[in-house]
């Protein structure tokens, strides 16, 4: 786990930098506590040891909301804060979706959305049984309209996945709603489900450590409404 | 042996000789893997009917160093999962091997929503894809064995047609049939070699064979093809799909090209067998015979 006891208002300072605006894009604004929380308290990665095979894995499936990643990224010392100077220009590495093959840190290179699940799960087979890691995957509440997300639910939920961890930041942009709710949809396939909302980082932290062995963890995290964001 | 038989046969070895090796199907095919499955525990993953799942978990697979291998009919291989190929591998700049049955219209009987003659054309539209056409069972488990212990993004299509013998997989062009060096050039690709052979017994061309059509062997096309080239492509799939790649590999020089394939412009609604569906295709041996006739009696570009 890395120490570097990274502030709330540090990350929230290197995330205006990329957007440029202390009016936050709404994407990047719902995710940013889900992600400044998992790798100051939950992920064992190791900025000086990026390709360690024993590393935790985080995928940013919904990739359109990138500045917190690289916010957190750059504050934990994956890469240089001035990169976040210049999102999208033609020499940065940091565009306004990440690429695995251009930035330390970024495990997986999404903006299409509906494939960091089922790349999740791939992960978590490939380690199971040969490492520690864990896989944690964030995903969107509009992005599960995406069927691949349906495959991929079944898919762990029958394997008993127990090193996937997929959270939901529900900001509830999507159009036709969850009747029932999200963490239903991965329950009845076998997930170990809970929701948290983003206002008490221990609370969050508590309910992103969780796995069990057999089975795999879906977080639902309850955020502002995308357009009150 | 069938290639497709030879293929869940070679599973066994395969996952035997590459450790990291891990084989992913959508049903199809799960019975005839299920001994390999039971002597190699984990590493025969069967994801049900989800092809999205079967193209985004291989790149996860890869993603932590395994090397997966993935299987299904060739349109629910290629075209259902398109973006997963695009995203889930190339983007992530992994690798996987992917082999395909049903080939153009193998599954003839089954009609359009199993055959998919664009597959190959689809597939080296993406960067980084070697596409292995083999026309022999044994030509299956040379390329599998080889790429097994590679990284790279390779589709492999069997095809139930298949040549007398098993030639070179090297990725060159090779030449098969001798001839004047001024005689056309038809070039088989993979199992259409033995059709080729008996269409042009009679007439004045030389036949030359790759069970690689992608990347193609470029230098040996403008080899085998001299000064003013005169090339028939003949093609088990859509016709015209390595159109781009011999273009560039004679862009030095004056040339008459060619291409023998599944005709593009209509959708064959009959059921019957391949050969049936070779013959409405122009790619029984009548049909290729017709179309190279036609072309060595017109006359050659003058030499530069």
């Amino acid at each position: 786990m890395t120490t570097t006891g990274t502030a709330r208002a540090d990350v929230r300072a290197l995330v205006a930098r990329v957007t440029g605006d202390e009016k936050h894009d709404p994407s990047a604004h719902s995710t940013l506590d889900v992600v400044r929380v998992l790798y100051e308290n939950v992920l064992h990665v190791d900025p000086d040891r990026p390709d360690d095979p024993d590393r935790d894995r985080f995928v940013l499936s919904k990739g359109h909301g990138p500045a917190s990643t690289y916010a957190v990224l750059a504050a934990h010392g994956f890469f240089p804060a001035d990169w976040l100077d210049d999102v999208g220009a033609w020499g940065s590495p940091l565009g306004h979706h990440p690429d695995r093959v251009l930035v330390p840190g970024i495990e997986v290179g999404s903006g299409s959305l509906g494939h960091g699940l089922p790349l999740a799960v791939g992960m978590a087979l490939g380690l199971r049984g040969r490492s520690p890691a864990r896989v944690v995957v964030l995903v969107g509440d509009a992005e599960l309209d995406e069927g691949s997300n349906a495959e991929a639910i079944q898919v762990a939920g029958r394997l008993g996945l127990g090193p996937l961890t997929c959270v939901v930041v529900d900001n509830h942009s999507d159009n036709h709603g969850w009747p029932g709710g999200i963490a239903a949809r991965f329950g009845v396939e076998g997930w170990a489900t809970t929701d948290v909302d983003t206002r008490d980082d221990a609370r969050l932290a508590a309910a992103l450590r969780r796995t069990l062995t057999d089975r795999p963890t879906v977080v639902v995290v309850d955020a502002p409404r995308k357009d009150a964001a | 042996m069938t290639m497709r038989d030879r293929f869940y046969a070679e599973l066994d070895p395969l996952l035997t000789a590459a450790d990291d090796a891990v084989v992913v199907l959508a049903v199809i095919g799960s019975a005839q893997a299920a001994p390999a499955a039971a002597r190699h525990p984990g590493r025969v993953i069967d994801v049900g009917i989800r092809e999205q799942a079967l193209v985004g978990v291989a790149g996860g697979l890869a993603l932590t160093g395994r090397r997966p291998i993935l299987h299904s009919y060739a349109p629910f291989l290629v075209e259902r999962p398109y973006e997963q190929l695009k995203i889930s591998l190339g983007h992530q700049d992994v690798g996987a091997i992917l082999v395909s049955i049903g080939a153009s219209y193998d599954a003839s009987r089954e009609g359009r929503t199993h055959q998919a003659p664009a597959d190959v054309a689809l597939v080296a539209a993406l960067p980084g894809w070697t596409v292995h056409v083999p026309g022999h069972p044994d030509e299956v488990a040379e390329i599998l064995h080889r790429e097994v212990h590679r990284d790279g993004r390779v589709y492999v299509r069997l095809s139930s047609q298949v040549n007398d013998r098993p030639r070179p997989t090297d990725g060159l062009l090779h030449l098969v049939r001798d001839g004047d060096p001024d005689a056309p050039l038809v070039v088989a690709v993979g199992p259409m070699l033995d059709t080729v052979l008996a269409a042009v017994a009679d007439l004045p061309v030389r036949v030359a064979w790759t069970a690689t059509p992608h990347p193609l062997d470029g230098a040996g096309l403008r080899t085998l093809a001299g000064p003013a080239p005169q090339v028939v492509m003949v093609e088990p799939y859509l016709e015209g799909t390595s159109a781009a790649a011999v273009a560039a590999a004679l862009a030095d020089r004056p040339a008459r090209v060619l291409h023998v394939g599944v005709p593009r412009d209509a959708e064959l609604r009959r059921y019957g067998t391949p050969r049936d569906h070779a013959a409405a295709h122009g790619l029984d041996v009548a049909g290729v015979r017709a179309r190279v006739a036609s072309f060595a009696r017109t006359p050659a570009v003058e030499r530069p």
